[in-house]
């Protein structure tokens, strides 16, 4: 397997017949981390779509060597199951173990709630348990949309240990967020330098 | 393989759950319990139109779950997270069609006879309409499932889906209702074939429809 790697080049965007952004260049390679920044609409949860092969760049490459994690809004856990078997899918598709999933739930502070349906959870643990389905994946890329919303202070610690634990490892995370998450030297991407002047 | 029995049994219980699997059986016996009262309790009349009528029954029967078997893992990002995961919408897709004929197939079949009592068919019939619906269903399934994925985006898909899936029943429903009064079983291999091109396109169709439902 090669090196994994993130590498856009002159990537653009086309929604709707809308030109969102052009020209947007990155290259991350073990360790390295970016922060999407920019106001809403401006196109950070596309680009981390387009990164996760969910959408096509409309111009440009993206390059990219190993698996993805994905952490969007949409939660993607079946609602009437317990939280520990609707991650338990999950686990299974990405070939992760009962003690990887344990570890997992335990570093976003899920333990205690593994028997709980997952549509009785509140928003912050809904999105501690979308993160720990990335932790559980062993995905060596994360791309995180808003990862830090709805998490209180403790969660968000949780998090920033979580995000320099797998960047010590060797791992890539493209973040989307407007709260301070804490990553070490990221590449900041200021999303709106890129937005096209003569969109139409 | 594995990946497959891994996304169907998901499936399966996904429908177990929704309720989705009583539905059809549900509908297909309040329709034989009510045709009686429309055409009257003639026995011969029964006999020899209820066959049909049990046709007509299934094929309406399998469009009833169409609006939960894409649209609520697509709005749910499920989709998504498939496919982020590099597994492909074809498989998918496949894995969903396994699991709602699982679900909705044989219930039909064993829902027919109570039905087929109800209207008083007699043994050769009965035993055409469960060989029928044994080589049919599986293309109701994908016939479901092709128009559940084309119309997963859309509001009010409900009507739009019976629309675009009566049409392409029909044939199903001429060999399958032609196959109770045909002595020759060409009616059959016509099912058959009709059924295998409705199985065979429906993952590589859906696939598509589902990627191209993400732009």
């Amino acid at each position: 397997m090669s090196r994994v790697a993130l590498r856009l080049s002159g990537v653009a965007c086309v929604r709707g017949g809308r030109l969102l952004f052009r020209g947007v260049d990155l290259a991350l390679e073990p360790g390295g981390c970016a922060l999407l920044k920019g106001p809403n609409g401006v196109g950070k949860s596309s680009l981390i779509r387009i990164c996760a092969g969910l959408l096509r760049a409309s111009a440009g490459t993206v390059d990219r060597h190993g698996r993805v994690a994905l952490a969007d809004e949409r939660l993607a856990l079946d609602m009437e199951q317990p939280l520990r078997h609707a991650l338990e899918f999950w686990a299974r598709l990405d070939g992760a173990g009962q003690r990887t999933l344990d570890g997992a739930m335990e570093a976003m502070a899920l333990e205690t709630l593994a028997e709980v349906p997952v549509r009785m959870l509140s928003t912050g643990q809904r999105k501690r348990a979308a993160l720990a389905r990335v932790l559980a994946s062993g995905a060596p890329i994360w791309l995180l949309d808003e990862p830090a919303n709805g998490l209180d202070d403790a969660a968000q610690l949780l998090l920033g240990d979580c995000v320099a634990e797998h960047l010590a490892r060797g791992g890539i995370v493209l973040a989307a967020s407007h709260q301070p998450i804490a990553l070490v030297t990221p590449v900041v991407l200021h999303m709106a330098d890129h937005v096209a002047e003569d969109a139409e | 393989m594995n990946l497959l029995v891994t996304l169907a049994a998901r499936d399966l219980r996904q429908a177990w759950q929704s309720a989705g699997l009583w539905l059809p059986v549900a509908f297909l016996l309040l329709v034989a319990s009510l045709y009686p009262f429309a055409v009257g309790p003639d026995a011969a009349l029964l006999g020899r139109t209820g066959g049909g009528m049990l046709w007509i029954a299934a094929l309406l029967a399998s469009l009833l779950p169409v609006d939960r078997l894409v649209a609520p893992d697509r709005d749910a990002g499920v989709l998504d997270q498939l496919a982020a995961r590099g597994i492909g919408e074809e498989m998918v897709v496949l894995a969903r069609l396994v699991a709602h004929w699982l679900g909705f197939g044989p219930a039909l079949m064993l829902a027919t006879l109570p039905a087929a009592a109800l209207l008083k068919l007699d043994g050769a019939t009965i035993r055409a309409l469960e060989l029928g619906l044994l080589i049919g269903t599986p293309a109701l399934a994908a016939l479901g499932l092709l128009v559940a994925t084309l119309t997963a985006g859309l509001r009010s898909s409900g009507a739009l889906s019976g629309l675009l899936a009566l049409p392409l029943a029909v044939p199903l429903l001429i060999f399958g209702a032609g196959t109770l009064a045909d002595g020759s079983g060409a009616a059959l291999k016509f099912l058959g074939a009709a059924s295998l091109l409705l199985v065979a396109i429906t993952p590589i169709a859906g696939g598509a429809a589902i990627r191209a439902g993400r732009e």
